[in-house]
């Protein structure tokens, strides 16, 4: 068996990376949109946590950062996401289009 | 301490986060995609584990299964319509986003490549015992000022999220 | 094979450390069947000391004085026919229960029962112990929304406010007592839970005495922050019958029910657990280092045989006192038996071999039943907290006097 290298996690979080994009391109539920940029933000993390095994603990201070930043970002987000909710009925990403001309 | 069955271990756990971030992305209903989220936050924390970094898995648990997903579960719950779950899922870029995504793929293989030269081949084992002892002093001491900033970041938000959530300021 | 069992007997570490995988499952099952016999018999104390407490009897009459009691309970929800509600999430409905289930009795893992019995020691373990737990609020959250009715929405919405509102001021109070570990003479402190336990017994002091009246305040407010994290009285607004029918399991009938009884008594002894683990030393015995040598350890070591002892004298004093009809003989015999069992366990105890190993386990043992009993204690002797003034004293009370506990910790540990 292949012994696990740096690589393959760098691969698993490339993956999530890519996953958590096209939920944000593709889906239309706003929630779902926010729980796909949370992967995004995982993905990162993984490398970063990866990468900390061969050069440092630095990493890992980074990515306690991203998951202290992750928190303060959903927290704002969905309280957007609440005051929109509030004025129009929806959680369609597309009917969120009262400035387009 | 020896490592018992780590190829088999990183396997499941790499499939188990990547199965739930397809959950994620594909569900109907925002309850199941939450769900499934927990699951691969969860399972990634058993990544971290594996990378010898507990005080990350830990955080992650705590904060993120066990703060983020909650506040997450809330909202759902406030701003859950059937209607939602009726219409159609996937916006009309659906086949263009894939198309961006992979060709995001592409590129990350193309630097892959391309930098191979910078990344050492195999890992040396950094020794267990003491990761939150390190991960303290660094933070308490050369990262001083980013944990600062990042309390008044959190402070900030706390503010901004209740004044938005409010229905009269 | 043979050599890879009785190799972990040898070494001096917990299963989970030597990575021994078959000590480890053993540890496993043992730890899990003593969690379930020991709400089972949380089931059947509850009741009968709720009852005295109300000068009442309680259960007297499935075995002799209800003691089979949590066994006909058992029987009754299993065969009780499982109702879904018929607009509910399916999927959500069935995994709620499971998500508390493994929440709380995941927490076991690092529970030290000794300084080697363990299932395993994480060196983070205090940190995996308290974030684990906390993910039984989303068990809490989805049991109420699947439910797909008001009663149980509002219940579980409150639940889960309560309890994220009572790990913060619950983290920084265990935060106070990791203080206190790194004021040994390395200058490092430990979050593993063995580890904490034997910073006290190198710092000579139990940490709810240090820097009195610090630890005891940081003890107080633990002690509080736990009843309310396992909406237990009189923090039990969401669960109340009167209040909410019932709270967030209101849908949930027969066996999915019992998954929750199981799970909230589950995280009771693991909340009461780590407090034990924190600020009462663990296995230790009382007073370690002020009555030392050969002679109070034997005076010490002797107590397990004879509290078990005195429970079979209290099994016959009922024996006794039961009804001379004949009616009521097999239960006489039931209690006689039972009482005999408890007096040859209590024997067994006095054997010196068994004495010396059982010390650490029933000293743990014995401050958890402790624990287990003020719980009950308290459901029988306060009144309910409502909800805000439950959010207030979770926020405006408990949070600012754990900060200053904290700050007062480091300051006393810098200059003390």
């Amino acid at each position: 068996m292949v012994p696990i290298t740096t690589l393959h996690y760098l691969v698993v979080a490339a993956a999530l990376f890519m996953l958590g994009v096209i939920g944000v391109l593709t889906r239309r539920n706003v929630v779902i949109v926010l729980m796909s940029i949370e992967l995004i933000l995982n993905a990162v993390n993984l490398n970063l946590v990866a990468f900390s095994r061969l050069w440092g603990l630095h990493g890992q201070i980074f990515a306690i950062f991203v998951i202290t930043d992750a928190a303060a970002e959903a927290a704002v987000g969905l309280g957007i996401l609440i005051a929109f909710f509030r004025n129009k009925e929806t959680v369609n990403i597309d009917e969120v289009d009262l400035l387009k001309w | 301490m020896t490592p018992v069955a780590t190829p088999f271990f990183f396997y499941f756990l790499a499939a188990l986060t990547l199965l739930s971030a397809i959950l994620v992305i594909t569900r109907k209903n925002a309850v199941h995609s939450a769900l499934a989220l927990i699951l691969g936050l969860l399972a990634q924390a058993g990544l971290y584990l594996m990378l010898y970094a507990p005080f990350v898995a830990g955080v992650q648990i705590i904060l993120y299964a066990g703060g983020i997903m909650v506040l997450f579960l809330f909202v759902i719950m406030l701003v859950n319509l059937e209607r939602s779950q009726k219409e159609e899922q996937f916006n009309r870029q659906k086949v263009a986003g894939t198309l961006a995504a992979i060709a995001l793929g592409g590129l990350f293989v193309a630097v892959f490549i391309r930098g191979k030269a910078l990344f050492p081949a195999s890992s040396n084992q950094i020794a267990e015992g003491s990761n939150t002892q390190q991960v303290g002093e660094l933070l308490y001491g050369q990262y001083m000022f980013a944990f600062e900033i990042a309390s008044l970041l959190l402070l900030v938000a706390i503010i901004g999220a209740v004044v938005m959530a409010k229905k009269r300021i | 094979m043979l050599d890879y069992v009785t190799s972990y007997l040898s070494s001096n570490t917990t299963p989970g450390q030597a990575g021994n995988l078959v000590w480890a499952l053993i540890y496993i099952l043992i730890v899990f069947g003593g969690v379930s016999v020991a709400v089972m018999a949380m089931n059947w104390l509850e009741r009968k000391a709720l009852a005295h407490f109300q000068i009442r009897l309680g259960p007297m009459r499935v075995g002799p004085h209800g003691l089979l009691q949590p066994i006909a309970d058992a029987i009754k929800l299993l065969t009780k026919e499982d109702i879904i509600p018929e607009r509910a999430d399916r999927l959500v409905f069935w995994i709620a229960p499971l998500i508390i289930l493994c929440a709380s009795f995941a927490v076991y893992v690092v529970i030290p029962f000794g300084p080697t019995h363990a299932i395993t020691d994480l060196n983070i373990g205090i940190l995996f112990m308290l974030g684990v737990s906390s993910l039984s609020v989303l068990g809490v959250v989805m049991a109420g929304w699947a439910s797909n009715s008001h009663y149980p929405l509002i219940g579980s919405l409150r639940s889960s406010a309560q309890m994220i509102s009572y790990e913060v001021a619950m983290g920084l109070a265990v935060v106070s007592a990791i203080l206190m570990t790194s004021l040994n003479p390395s200058g490092t402190g430990t979050l593993s839970m063995i580890g904490i336990v034997e910073a006290q017994q190198q710092q000579q002091i139990w940490y709810l005495f240090k820097f009195f009246p610090l630890g005891f305040i940081a003890f107080a407010i633990f002690a509080i922050a736990m009843v309310a994290e396992t909406n237990r009285a009189p923090f039990d607004l969401p669960e109340a019958e009167s209040e909410l029918t019932a709270g967030f399991h209101t849908e949930y009938s027969g066996l999915r029910w019992s998954l929750f009884m199981l799970g909230e008594y589950a995280a009771m002894i693991a909340v009461s657990s780590i407090a034990v683990t924190l600020w009462l030393g663990g296995w230790l015995r009382p007073f370690p280092n002020a009555l030392t040598g050969a002679t109070w350890d034997l005076a010490f070591s002797l107590f397990p045989g004879f509290l078990f002892l005195s429970l079979a004298a209290v099994a016959w004093v009922g024996v006794i006192r039961m009804p001379k009809h004949p009616y009521f003989r097999i239960q006489t015999l039931g209690l006689a038996g039972f009482g005999s069992v408890l007096g040859l366990i209590g024997l067994v105890l006095f054997v010196p071999p068994v004495r010396d190993r059982i010390q650490d386990i029933f000293w743990f043992t014995a401050k958890v039943a402790f624990f287990m009993y003020m719980y009950i204690w308290y459901r029988a002797t306060f009144p309910r907290y409502r909800f805000d003034q439950l959010m207030r004293v979770g926020w405006k009370v408990l949070l600012p006097i754990s900060l200053a506990v904290l700050i007062g910790t480091a300051v006393a540990g810098m200059v003390l």
